[in-house]
């Protein structure tokens, strides 16, 4: 019986640990006061302030058009990994094709963002190309992170019982590329939109790999937010927490309703 | 042969992208660093003379300064990992025990931090727990103390950071584990005169074990790497390997040892990397 | 006899080191309804998708009237399949499922939509197209998965254990209903299935399969009453097996070294005594109350046991009791090892 009280307790102070700091981040982000974390009524200036800072203005556009191209290309590559792991089986290089999405996904990012910064400067003094570093080698660096979390997600999503769906569509006349276009890929979309998702926010969040392969033409919104952190918080970021949160929360929202989608209820029959 | 040629850029990208990079950083590990830009040189120069060698792994070994930046990484790994257990495993079982209406809200509760910017969730932290923080402000408010205490820049805020960041990484594969279990193993093991306590841990446990285990790793194994959190909440002094590395390449641009740092991280991380692998 | 319509030459399968199927040969009748029957890894669901094109064969030929489609891809065979679990398309309602195979086919507006309506219509859906799949519950899902094939027209249709993933209240009905669709539409329905009693009540013909290999073939009666082999009588679940050592049997009876006899075949007298061939001694060891009779399990003196059942007006032993069984020559049906 104790137990029973005692586990939705500590669930509860888990949820506030996670959310107060969250909460107040926002919540002072209406603050009029100059000092962060403490109220001085209610206030919009922060957010003109932030609008008025054009260093940020122009990171934050780099980091959504950085994120964006990233997970694009994320789910083109990893959409086509994840649906070779599903469905080959056991082709060619398998191994080696699976140990090189997985490593892409356990190593540390100080490690990646070093090997990805070593890989350029070598590639530029081979073959000159990429000339110099910014927006485009940020990019290419986040395109290999998210495409690995996206193969994940659409193998996870294809290991199930569809096959056998292909095989209904075979059996009623369709061939294997009718097939794959009106039973696999709608079947795909979620993952792939998910997977879309996953690779954005973690471009858009990510300071370390960033920091390593951008010069400074390619100053994303973290490697900003960061060297204004390190000499601690100012409510202009409170008021950038505020705007984030508010972004993130739509996108979840949108994210929820994809996987809400009828159909993938449906999905799960059988067995 | 179409299979081949559909696979083909993504074996391109994971060989250029992936495999190379780690081939490269190993080779320029074994190099030196030099005057110029880049700033190194490679273990095979021109003519495909020997030039390099491994003197950055001997420094690596010899000098105490780095030795003890890959066991500070351990440290703090395992004992983020742990906390992150400990707090991590309550709240997935909670989760996997309330209501099915009530499971996918809250389990959407501990997930969506993960989006709402890391750096800005350790910016609150600042916000929190500096002189001036509003934790101190409520310390000497409600008469707990009349000094702020040292908050910020210590091993606590660094520890809680961590935390922070990296409970929804446990929560989620405990909650994969637990809501798999059966409640009814438990009202058996009640039934055959295990009280609560019993119960759990001679059934829940065990059988959760292997997703205490994939929680672990799935902490240790990126937070052995971690370097904003040290550098923004932690002290000066506390230097795990991420943070040394970070400081070889920025400040002191020495790639190569930089390099042969993270060479080193990876080794240490090899036996957790293929367990996690096993597991999952 | 009806024409021949499917021709299965030699036709085999392996998985490795596994055979899952012996080189076979089977032949379906036009409009019949053919059950495949056998356990799991018997070879019964890889016999149906090989029939599919599902599968590749290692050896052997298959002909479709006459003509060899061995190396015909799935789509393009005139041959169509229900699956087990319905595998019914999840982000299309019931109308595009079953107007999916006419699409393939060129076959649109119209013409599409009057043949998915007939299609509904015969398999008493009417008014449920625009539903989902899982808006609808599992014995509709199963009539949309059928619909979905027989709107397809096909010459033979397979079916992947249609009842088993149906509560058991609704099999019987559901059988029936299997049986007027085939005969309404003509169409030979191949039919896998591990259940002996679906087989018996709904084919025309039964094939019983096991390891792969072919054991019988025949209409249910004849399977029922005779049996092939050992493994066949245990199978069909009905008869006693018993070993040849264990009867008094009389020397007229050579070679075979176990036969089946039918429980309901067998006289039981409470107390009875003994006499002559065809009739053994035992006592009672266990008792069944089955409604319209009782099963008892008798022990037999020399070894071994028998099943007899005892219509509910008969005089009944008690637990224990000794009893004296007796059949007629005719129910013995020698068996092969």
């Amino acid at each position: 019986m104790r137990r029973v009280r005692l586990v939705p307790c500590l669930l509860a102070a888990g949820l506030v640990f996670l959310w107060a700091p969250v909460l107040l981040l926002v919540g002072f982000a209406f603050s009029a006061d100059r000092i962060p974390f403490q109220w001085g009524g209610f206030s919009l200036r922060w957010f003109t302030t932030l609008a008025a800072n054009e260093r940020l203005i122009e990171a934050a556009w780099l980091s959504l058009r950085v994120a964006a191209g990233a997970a694009t290309l994320a789910t083109l590559i990893g959409g086509v990994a994840g649906f070779a792991l599903a469905r080959w089986g056991a082709f060619r290089g398998r191994a080696l094709f699976g140990a090189l999405i997985g490593a892409t996904l356990v190593l540390p990012e100080v490690v990646t963002g070093l090997a990805m910064l070593l890989l350029f400067v070598t590639l530029e003094a081979a073959i000159g190309w990429p000339a110099g570093r910014g927006a485009l080698t940020v990019l290419l660096a986040h395109a290999t992170l998210g495409a690995a979390y996206v193969a994940v997600v659409v193998q996870a999503r294809l290991a199930g019982n569809e096959r056998m769906l292909e095989e209904a569509a075979m059996d009623l006349g369709a061939g294997p590329a009718a097939a794959f276009r009106t039973i696999t890929l709608p079947l795909m979309a979620p993952a792939l939109a998910a997977g879309w998702l996953l690779a954005f926010t973690l471009s858009f969040d990510d300071l370390v790999i960033a920091s390593f392969v951008s010069g400074p033409a390619g100053t994303t919104l973290p490697v900003l937010v960061f060297s204004a952190l390190r000499l601690g918080l100012t409510p202009e970021i409170n008021a950038l927490g505020a705007i984030i949160l508010a972004l993130a929360a739509l996108c979840v929202g949108l994210a929820v309703l994809l996987m809400r989608a009828r159909w993938l209820e449906g999905g799960g029959e059988g067995g | 042969m179409r299979r081949w040629l559909v696979l083909f850029p993504a074996w391109v990208w994971l060989l250029g992208f992936v495999a190379a990079p780690t081939v490269i950083l190993l080779g320029i590990a074994l190099g030196s660093s030099a005057e110029g830009v880049p700033p190194f040189r490679w273990p095979i120069g021109p003519g495909f003379a020997w030039q390099g060698g491994f003197g950055n792994f001997a420094t690596l070994f010899e000098d105490e300064f780095y030795r003890d930046s890959l066991w500070r990484a351990v440290r703090l790994a395992a004992s983020t990992a742990a906390l992150t257990l400990l707090l991590g495993f309550p709240m997935a079982f909670a989760i996997a025990r309330a209501r099915s209406g009530w499971r996918a809200p809250l389990l959407a509760l501990v997930l969506l931090p993960f989006w709402t910017g890391f750096l800005l969730r350790m910016g609150a932290f600042i916000g929190l727990l500096r002189d001036q923080g509003l934790v101190n402000a409520a310390l000497i408010g409600l008469g707990f103390i009349q000094e702020p205490l040292q908050l910020l820049y210590t091993e606590g805020a660094m520890l809680a950071g961590m935390v922070h960041a990296y409970l929804p990484f446990a929560v989620l594969p405990l909650y994969a584990t637990l809501s798999r279990l059966d409640p009814m193993l438990e009202q058996a093991a009640a039934d055959l005169g295990a009280g609560p306590v019993a119960a759990f841990l001679t059934v829940t446990l065990p059988l959760a074990l292997p997703g205490v285990v994939a929680a672990f790793l799935l902490v240790f194994i990126p937070a052995a790497g971690e370097f904003v959190i040290p550098e923004l909440l932690g002290p000066s002094d506390a230097l795990p390997v991420g943070r040394v590395l970070w400081q070889e390449f920025f400040q002191n641009r020495d790639w190569p040892m930089a390099a042969a740092l993270a060479i080193a991280l990876l080794a240490l991380l090899i036996v957790p990397i293929r367990l996690f692998q096993r597991t999952s | 006899m009806a024409p021949l319509l499917l021709e299965v030459r030699g036709l085999s399968r392996r998985f490795g080191a596994a055979v899952a199927l012996a080189p076979l040969d089977l032949a379906i009748e036009a409009g019949e309804f053919f059950a495949l029957l056998g356990g799991s890894g018997s070879g019964k669901s890889t016999l149906l998708r090989l029939i599919a094109g599902l599968e590749a064969p290692d050896g052997g030929s298959l002909l479709l009237e006459g003509r060899d489609i061995t190396r015909d891809p799935p789509w393009a065979r005139p041959i169509h399949m229900m699956f087990q679990s319905y595998a019914l398309f999840p982000h299309m309602s019931v109308a595009e499922n079953i107007g999916y195979g006419l699409r393939r086919a060129g076959v649109r507006g119209a013409e599409q939509a009057r043949r998915i309506d007939e299609v509904l219509a015969l398999v008493r859906l009417k008014g449920f197209g625009a539903r989902r799949p899982h808006q609808i519950s599992g014995g509709q899902k199963q009539r949309v998965a059928l619909a979905r094939s027989l709107v397809m027209r096909p010459k033979l249709l397979l079916l992947d254990e249609p009842l088993a993933a149906l509560d058991a209240g609704l099999r019987e009905q559901t059988g029936f209903e299997l049986r007027a669709l085939q005969r309404a539409t003509g169409a030979a329905f191949v039919m896998v299935t591990h259940d002996q009693g679906e087989a018996l009540a709904l084919a025309d013909r039964i094939a019983v399969l096991e390891g792969g290999r072919l054991m019988q073939v025949g209409a249910p009666a004849d399977v029922y009453a005779r049996p092939a082999s050992a493994f066949v009588a245990r199978f069909l679940g009905a008869a006693n097996v018993v070993e040849a050592a264990h009867l008094s049997l009389s020397p007229a009876e050579p070679g075979a070294a176990a036969y089946a006899l039918r429980p309901e075949r067998i006289r039981l007298t409470p107390n009875g005594a003994t006499t002559g061939a065809n009739a053994i001694a035992g006592h009672v060891r266990d008792v069944a109350f089955r409604g319209d009779a009782t099963l008892f399990v008798v022990a037999l003196d020399g070894g071994g046991e028998l099943r007899v059942m005892v219509p509910a007006d008969d005089p009944m032993p008690i637990m224990g009791e000794r009893v004296a069984l007796a059949w007629d020559a005719d129910d013995l049906v020698p068996l092969a090892a």
